[in-house]
């Protein structure tokens, strides 16, 4: 063992740094390109690290693009449905795990259906309600669709099945009622899973694109996915320069990245808690 | 304290009805039913209506017209279906969806493993670094990672082109060749979504008990007989759900090719989910779109009961 783990462990180390480099390799690109000028973009030989920092790629895209409103659009978006997916998604994970009433089973079953369903099934229909409802270009339009996600139901189900049932029917006893009990002794039990479910719901908000690149024609409602997609395929307007793509792509994906380091550890255990359970 | 005592009241009635015991073994029927209104209300309508109506809809000339007034579509029965598999785009479509999958899957089902394999093995100090590394793409908008990559496959200017150039090679066009283009949408998927894959196997890996392991190198177990005889038999779990979701999100394939390539070169990386976008949004055919669409269901729930039953049956 210890002689063959002698020759493992550097080569497990070379695999997985040559793995990373990778997997870096088109961040770093971005980084690095975002900063450049238009001669060491297309320089030849290439130029790796830019001699000269400049921000004019930014400068471009903000003329280009009205960066602020499309941010806006994706925070409010992001955060109407994160709350909304707490509150719900919460309330029928305490009532699958905590609530003994008839036809549980068939509602957990409609949460595992919900699960599996593609979301390109209803992208048509869902289009045409939104018409009629005048939805179309509105905040509401945008986020009714994803307002109580079947993970976060399935999440919270998961955590909410740890609480101990005699600190709720102590609380019963007491004369405390079910809304009172998820919301005052549940919900501060889950924190941890809020945490993640809140994350993960942001996340996946923040970087969704078919939905809100359908239910939005007017530019000034796009999201921040929809109108970097949007400019960098624009054939009149050919796509702008790589520069000033990979500024766009840079804004876009640096504060997620931060965020993702900093919280790491909550991404990978809402994954994996769906995942193994 | 308001809220307190007006709940504390709500459930006296319970209570006080005779041969109902309220608590313990107590039943809470209103109570379940309204916490589950929201969640089933949205349901109904964002999910189960549209399911059915795209069902409906799919048997229907269903145009831009109908936007307006739904009603006045025409019924035409199975029209859309039989047009459907004389339309060489959309069998076009349907075979690189495939290509994207059956070639994607198992990509991104053995890098994850392997690197997980790696995480579990030996390394102590540098594992979280290691796994946020190879998680961090999994986080980022895939529009945003898609113009990116685009730039990377630039034949003039990309990354790659630039690094064939400093060993005096030519980088191929990647994203403008027929033969390249779909490779090129596999790859950046593989790089993608590695890291949700290799997140589950890291959890599946730790399920295993150490006490396996050290008996099996006490036994002489060589590091590859290991990993065929113990790793993968006893991480069927996790490799089922893995290729489960893998093989469903290739399927919807979407963005990648609506980014990069907007299906070309010559429909190349046309896939069934951006054939019906363009169908159904951009040309307003959206009865045809719509029986694409549950074509495409269709072939997700075979494969996925498919899946289920062949991982499951080897379990023994």
């Amino acid at each position: 063992m210890s002689a063959e783990g002698r020759v493992r462990r550097p080569l497990t180390y070379v695999l997985l740094s040559g793995g990373l480099l990778v997997m870096a390799a088109p961040f770093l690109w971005m980084g690095l390109s975002a900063f450049k000028t238009q001669r060491e973009l297309s320089a030849s030989p290439p130029v790796w690290i830019p001699s000269q920092w400049t921000l004019a790629n930014f400068r471009q895209l903000l003329a280009d693009l009205d960066l602020p409103l499309y941010f806006m659009n994706s925070v409010i978006v992001a955060v109407l449905v994160t709350v909304s997916n707490l509150v719900f998604c919460s309330m029928l994970g305490y009532a699958l795990a905590k609530l003994n009433f008839a036809g549980r089973n068939k509602v957990f079953g409609v949460v595992l259906g919900a699960l599996m369903v593609p979301g390109n099934l209803m992208l048509l229909p869902l289009f045409v309600l939104m018409s009629k409802l005048q939805l179309i270009d509105s905040y509401a339009g945008l986020v009714l669709p994803f307002a109580a996600g079947a993970f976060g139901v399935f999440l919270m189900r998961q955590f909410m099945q740890s609480i101990p049932d005699e600190l709720l029917e102590a609380a019963r006893m007491d004369g405390a009622g079910e809304w009172f009990i998820f919301w005052r002794i549940v919900m501060p039990l889950v924190k941890p899973a809020l945490a993640t479910l809140a994350i993960l719901t942001f996340l996946g908000s923040w970087n969704n694109f078919v939905w809100p690149l359908i239910a939005t024609n007017d530019p000034d409602k796009y999201t921040l996915p929809v109108a970097l997609a949007t400019f960098a395929t624009d054939p009149n307007k050919a796509g702008g320069s790589n520069g000033v793509l990979m500024a766009g792509s840079f804004l876009i994906v640096l504060p997620v990245l931060a965020v993702f380091i900093a919280l790491q550890r909550h991404f990978t255990q809402g994954i994996a808690t769906a995942g193994m359970k | 304290m308001s809220t307190t005592t007006r709940k504390a009241d709500e459930a006296a009635p319970g209570g006080r009805r005779p041969g109902r015991r309220r608590g313990s073994l107590g039943v809470q029927n209103a109570a379940g039913w309204l916490f589950s209104t929201p969640f089933l209300v949205l349901f109904a309508v964002f999910m189960a209506f549209p399911i059915v109506a795209t069902l409906l809809m799919s048997f229907t000339d269903f145009g831009l017209g109908n936007v307006t007034r739904p009603l006045d579509a025409r019924f035409i029965g199975f029209e859309n279906y039989t047009r459907l598999f004389g339309d060489e785009r959309f069998l076009k479509s349907l075979f690189n969806t495939a290509y994207f999958v059956v070639v994607g899957v198992p990509l991104t089902i053995g890098l994850g493993l392997l690197v997980a394999v790696l995480l579990n093995n030996g390394i102590d100090r540098a594992r979280t670094f290691f796994r946020v590394g190879f998680y961090a793409p999994v986080v980022t908008s895939i529009v945003a990672v898609a113009v990116v990559w685009r730039f990377v496959l630039d034949p003039s200017d990309g990354l790659i082109a630039g690094l064939a150039s400093e060993v005096g090679l030519t980088a191929p066009d990647f994203l403008g060749s027929e033969a390249l283009a779909m490779p090129s949408l596999i790859a950046m998927a593989v790089w993608r979504n590695l890291g949700t894959v290799m997140v589950l196997f890291i959890a599946g890996l730790q399920a295993i008990p150490t006490e396996v392991r050290e008996a099996a190198r006490l036994d002489g177990v060589g590091p590859w007989q290991e990993l065929r005889r113990i790793t993968i038999p006893l991480l069927r779990p996790t490799l089922l759900y893995a290729s489960v979701i893998t093989t469903i999100g290739y399927l919807n394939v979407f963005e990648e090719p609506f980014v990069m390539t907007q299906g070309g070169p010559s429909d190349s990386t046309l896939t069934v989910s951006l054939n019906m976008y363009r169908e159904g949004f951009n040309f307003f055919h959206m009865g045809y779109a719509s029986a694409m669409a549950y074509v495409l269901f269709v072939v997700i729930m075979g494969i996925t009961v498919l899946q289920l039953r062949l991982l499951k049956d080897n379990t023994r």
